[in-house]
């Protein structure tokens, strides 16, 4: 799986895009969509996924369950 | 309209009017104020302060409370990421009508914003200070904000640069503020323990990990305390914000005033609590309240004895321009700028401009101290409020005023203690009757209201309140016009026409600007 931002609650503040470790955070339309082609959950980088751990609104960088698990 | 520098009834604010509106002419700018709130200062002169600090907060609005009365500062809004969340703060409901910190209409690119200084130095001459502060934290955006700062030094190099921060970054950007030449940084700092930190903090994000309770407090304060005492190790000029939450930290902040100063903060400026639930931030939606205007004034008077404290914030957005206590950012929006095509910098006429403002000056301090001297010892004291467009003169009429100026008046002279907002009592030529009481709730600690010009009805009202509405030092500087006026009340007391009474608290007034013409 990869993560997704919910484009509804992004307020765009940029927060996540330099802390992504896969650099898969970019900016469109005004939010902030991460690839989920690069996202690795931050699996063999950091404890916490770091879109989360920034990010100013409560669950809005969340799990997509629509990609199956990263295999690291 | 509201009338500024424009239109001033004598001689040399003649000449600066005449000067400006000519630069506001070619530049297709208006010279009206805007209804947004700032925020910044000393009232401290050069008589306290080592020649190389005046120096530096001479023409600093947010350093020198003198200062703000004639120059002006701009915020660039480059930094919208943020790297901690505190309560009183929410930046997901942004409102073009709003005025507080962490608020801003766009956001721009170092680009963008160099072009924005440029053109806003070009038709406001007293602009003197680029700020950047957030809407995030400046240093959690460490690129964006030294590629503006790189890019302004060369083009405007005469203007000042300043950031603000929560400090959790600072330790690590202290060089590089000292290699950009920043002259002044300010750190908001609410709490020295912990204990009290883990009520205002939810969480920071430090070295790649979210932090929470009295953790993330713990390392805030610490890396805060660290930063401060770095940059007066380097030599860099530093305002510490604090935001007053009665019940939470309202004691603590003596302590944190302690703190601050023996670490070398040059301005300590306590802040009241902006909360309303229509923020939707946590104190806004948990109704927690801001402090009245005398709590406000007891704790800075507190803390007054221990350091400079500044009390003409006025809270501004991170995108602010124009005097504090204005707001012209509608004027200069992307669309705008863009539209002007290449800017040409006037320096030329920024100085010219500002030598003019010098010799206002030095006439305004000859005036204070002429009329100082008149007046016996006394430990009477009253506050008067202020109707004023700037340059520290009595130049409003009662019912266009955004806010009062707020002078408190003995024989010792004349202080600046702070700034009331009220809503627009005037609008489209008439006086709106349902607006007045709030007026006089904003000012109901003070005995007089010095205007330019005042209206009978709300001058029958404002006597009816016992506050005296006083128009006879219509566009005179204010601090002399303060001590004559105290004088004459004064000569009164002793004489036994009247008795010396003190008067009630007042509401400091918060919220939108729903009421803006």
């Amino acid at each position: 799986m990869a993560y997704k931002i919910i484009a509804s609650q992004c307020t765009g503040c940029s927060a996540c895009e330099p802390e992504c470790p896969n650099v898969a955070i970019r900016e469109k339309n005004g939010v902030f969509i991460i690839d989920p082609k690069k996202c690795t959950e931050c699996i063999g980088h950091f404890d916490d996924a770091q879109c989360v751990a920034v990010c100013p609104v409560d669950n809005t960088c969340v799990i997509d369950t629509g990609y199956p698990r990263y295999q690291a | 309209m509201r009338a500024t520098l424009g239109n001033q009834a004598d001689a040399s604010g003649h000449a600066l009017g005449q000067l400006l509106d000519k630069i506001a002419g070619h530049k297709g700018c208006g010279t009206s104020g805007g209804e947004g709130k700032a925020s910044c200062g000393s009232s401290a002169g050069p008589a306290d302060m080592a020649p190389e600090v005046w120096e530096k907060v001479k023409n600093h609005p947010c350093y020198s409370e003198e200062a703000h009365h004639h120059y002006a500062r701009m915020h660039v809004a480059v930094a919208p990421a943020c790297n901690i969340q505190c309560n009183y703060c929410n930046r997901k409901y942004d409102c073009a009508n709003e005025s507080r910190p962490g608020v801003v209409s766009e956001k721009l690119t170092p680009e963008q914003a160099a072009k924005k200084v440029l053109a806003v130095a070009s038709a406001i001459p007293q602009m003197t200070v680029l700020g950047i502060a957030g809407p995030g934290d400046a240093l959690a955006n460490p690129v964006k904000t030294f590629r503006t700062f790189e890019l302004i030094a060369k083009t405007a190099p005469d203007i000042k640069l300043c950031l603000s921060t929560n400090g959790l970054a600072l330790p690590d950007y202290v060089d590089t503020i000292k290699a950009f030449n920043v002259d002044h940084v300010t750190i908001t700092i609410n709490m020295v323990d912990p204990e009290v930190g883990q009520h205002i903090y939810p969480w920071i994000f430090y070295r790649n990990k979210r932090y929470t309770g009295i953790d993330a407090a713990r390392i805030l304060s610490e890396r805060q305390l660290l930063g401060l005492e770095m940059l007066t190790a380097a030599g860099v000029l530093t305002k510490v914000n604090s935001v007053m939450i009665p019940g939470i930290n309202d004691r603590h902040l003596v302590d944190v005033n302690r703190a601050v100063k023996s670490r070398g903060a040059f301005l300590h400026n306590i802040m009241p609590l902006i909360s309303a639930a229509e923020h939707g931030t946590v104190f806004g939606l948990n109704g927690q309240r801001g402090p009245t205007a005398q709590e406000l004034k007891q704790l800075q008077d507190e803390c007054e004895g221990e350091m400079n404290m500044m009390r003409h914030c006025r809270q501004c957005r991170a995108d602010a321009v124009g005097l504090l206590g204005e707001d012209r950012s509608a004027e200069f929006t992307s669309d705008k700028i863009d539209a002007m095509g290449e800017v040409v910098y006037d320096l030329d006429t920024r100085k010219q401009y500002q030598e003019l403002v010098e010799v206002e000056r030095q006439d305004k301090v000859a005036a204070r101290e002429s009329a100082l001297q008149e007046i016996d010892a006394t430990d009477i004291r009253i506050l008067v409020a202020v109707a004023t467009t700037g340059q520290g003169r009595i130049n409003e009429h009662f019912g266009h005023a955004h806010e009062f100026q707020i002078y408190e008046v003995g024989s010792g002279g004349a202080k600046f203690v702070g700034h009331r907002r009220v809503d627009l009592y005037c609008q489209g030529g008439y006086g709106e009757e349902d607006t007045l009481p709030s007026v006089v709730r904003a000012i109901n600690d003070c005995h007089a209201v010095f205007v330019a010009r005042i209206g009978g009805c709300p001058r029958d009202e404002l006597q009816a309140a016992g506050i005296d509405p006083v128009d006879r030092f219509a566009h005179e500087f204010i601090e002399e016009s303060a001590i004559r006026y105290f004088g004459e009340y004064f000569a009164k007391v002793c004489a036994g026409d009247i008795e010396h009474r003190p008067r009630g608290d007042a509401d400091i007034r918060q919220g939108a600007f729903t009421a803006a013409a």
